[in-house]
């Protein structure tokens, strides 16, 4: 049975120079591929010939502040071998398009589709990329960063009764080195403009 | 006529509650709208709208042990058309608004809605951008709930309250009235046909 540092280091060595060297940690092995546009490729490389046949997950991180913005995370899983294996890819903010793995993994349709819809990180290639949470014609991605927990009003006409949720009194959130407890744990906190 | 409860002494002490044909005869005087309130208020007919965990509590308030039935109301219908009181069951979000909206325009006047739970009556604890802070900013809301969830004793009590409010009514001086395209909420929306059709296309 290969372990899933040698499944890296395999999948390594057949393109070299795109990937860097597998990172362990905790028995995690993480690879990172240097070219966004080459990730399908990996990806099925991987799952035809490393029997990863299982895309347990994908995701997306937002580096707001840093170049480039966004890190898409793929989590691989074989179910012969039993081995993990996390991909990361990033891409920048104004490009904010990944080739679609959907044709390797037919799962990774609807995950797609929740990274568009949330980050708006687009997928090309994908067969339909719809927002999937979101209603259609939303304007904002609600997982960036700089989108703000209590919404923005939008000014579409049909969605027009959206507008920011009233953060007095709640969510409890806390608030990271404060003096004692009461303002460690405000009631309420204004969100960041 | 003599009252059917007299209390004399040294007899037993009859009561007598509701019609009784020995003594009334086959006729009952009453107002038309005290009657048909009668009839209303009696089988209100719930469409569940069971968005989330209130729905649970729902089902219990349905099953035998609370049994919604006593109340005329065991018949949940998930057709609009068929029911009179939509119960907003649990969270409703924005996506899931245009969709209520619509089937509370569907529901065959009259139609009562019970806003169960703190999320369909507030928002609750869902301070969110995603989350429609409650339900009464696009459908009319006749009684709330609060908890979360709420006992089925609650939503039956809301019921009752519900019962309470129909049988008040003036219908036949409103039975004429001409609804249109009414405006609800505080924020007074008015879904269109546009709004309408897209929500159907989706």
């Amino acid at each position: 049975m290969p372990t899933p540092l040698e499944l890296a280091r395999q999948l390594r060595e057949t393109f070299s120079d795109l990937l860097a060297e597998p990172l362990e940690f905790r028995g995690e092995v993480t690879l990172v591929v240097r070219d966004p546009e080459r990730i399908a490729e990996v990806c099925r490389h991987a799952k035809e010939t490393l029997g990863y046949d299982l895309l347990l997950d994908l995701s997306s991180v937002d580096n707001y502040g840093d170049e480039p913005r966004w890190t898409v995370v793929y989590e691989l899983y074989g179910l012969a071998h039993a081995c993990h294996l996390r991909l990361k890819t990033s891409v920048g903010e104004e490009k904010g398009s990944v080739p679609t793995v959907s044709t390797v993994w037919r799962t990774a349709d609807w995950h797609e589709r929740e990274v568009y819809d949330m980050m708006g990180i687009r997928f090309a290639g994908h067969p339909d990329l719809r927002r999937i949470l979101m209603w259609e014609g939303y304007p904002y991605h609600p997982l960036r960063k700089d989108f703000p927990l209590a919404g923005k009003p939008t000014d579409l006409p049909e969605v027009a009764f959206t507008r920011a949720a009233p953060l007095d009194g709640g969510p409890f959130v806390t608030v990271a080195g404060g003096a004692d407890s009461i303002a460690r744990e405000p009631r309420s906190r204004t969100p960041e403009d | 006529m003599e009252s059917p409860s007299l209390v004399q002494a040294g007899t037993v002490v009859t009561t007598e509650f509701g019609y009784n044909s020995k003594i009334e005869g086959e006729v009952v005087h009453t107002q038309l709208d005290s009657a048909l309130n009668w009839f209303r208020k009696n089988s209100l007919w719930p469409m569940p709208m069971g968005l989330a965990c209130c729905a649970i509590e729902l089902m219990a308030a349905g099953a035998s042990r609370f049994d919604i039935s006593r109340f005329g109301s065991e018949v949940m219908r998930f057709s609009p058309r068929q029911s009179d009181v939509m119960i907003v069951a649990g969270t409703v979000t924005y996506k899931m608004a245009l969709a209520l909206r619509r089937i509370y325009e569907q529901m065959a006047e009259p139609k009562w809605v019970i806003a169960m739970g703190a999320c369909a009556s507030t928002g609750g604890m869902y301070r969110s951008y995603s989350v429609l802070q409650g339900v009464d900013n696009i459908v009319p809301v006749d009684v709330y709930v609060a908890g979360c969830p709420p006992r089925p004793e609650a939503l039956l009590d809301a019921l009752i309250k519900l019962q309470e409010k129909v049988s008040r009514e003036p219908i036949t001086r409103t039975l004429k009235r001409d609804s249109g395209p009414e405006k609800y909420g505080r924020l007074g929306i008015e879904v269109t046909a546009q709004s309408i059709e897209e929500t159907r296309s989706h």
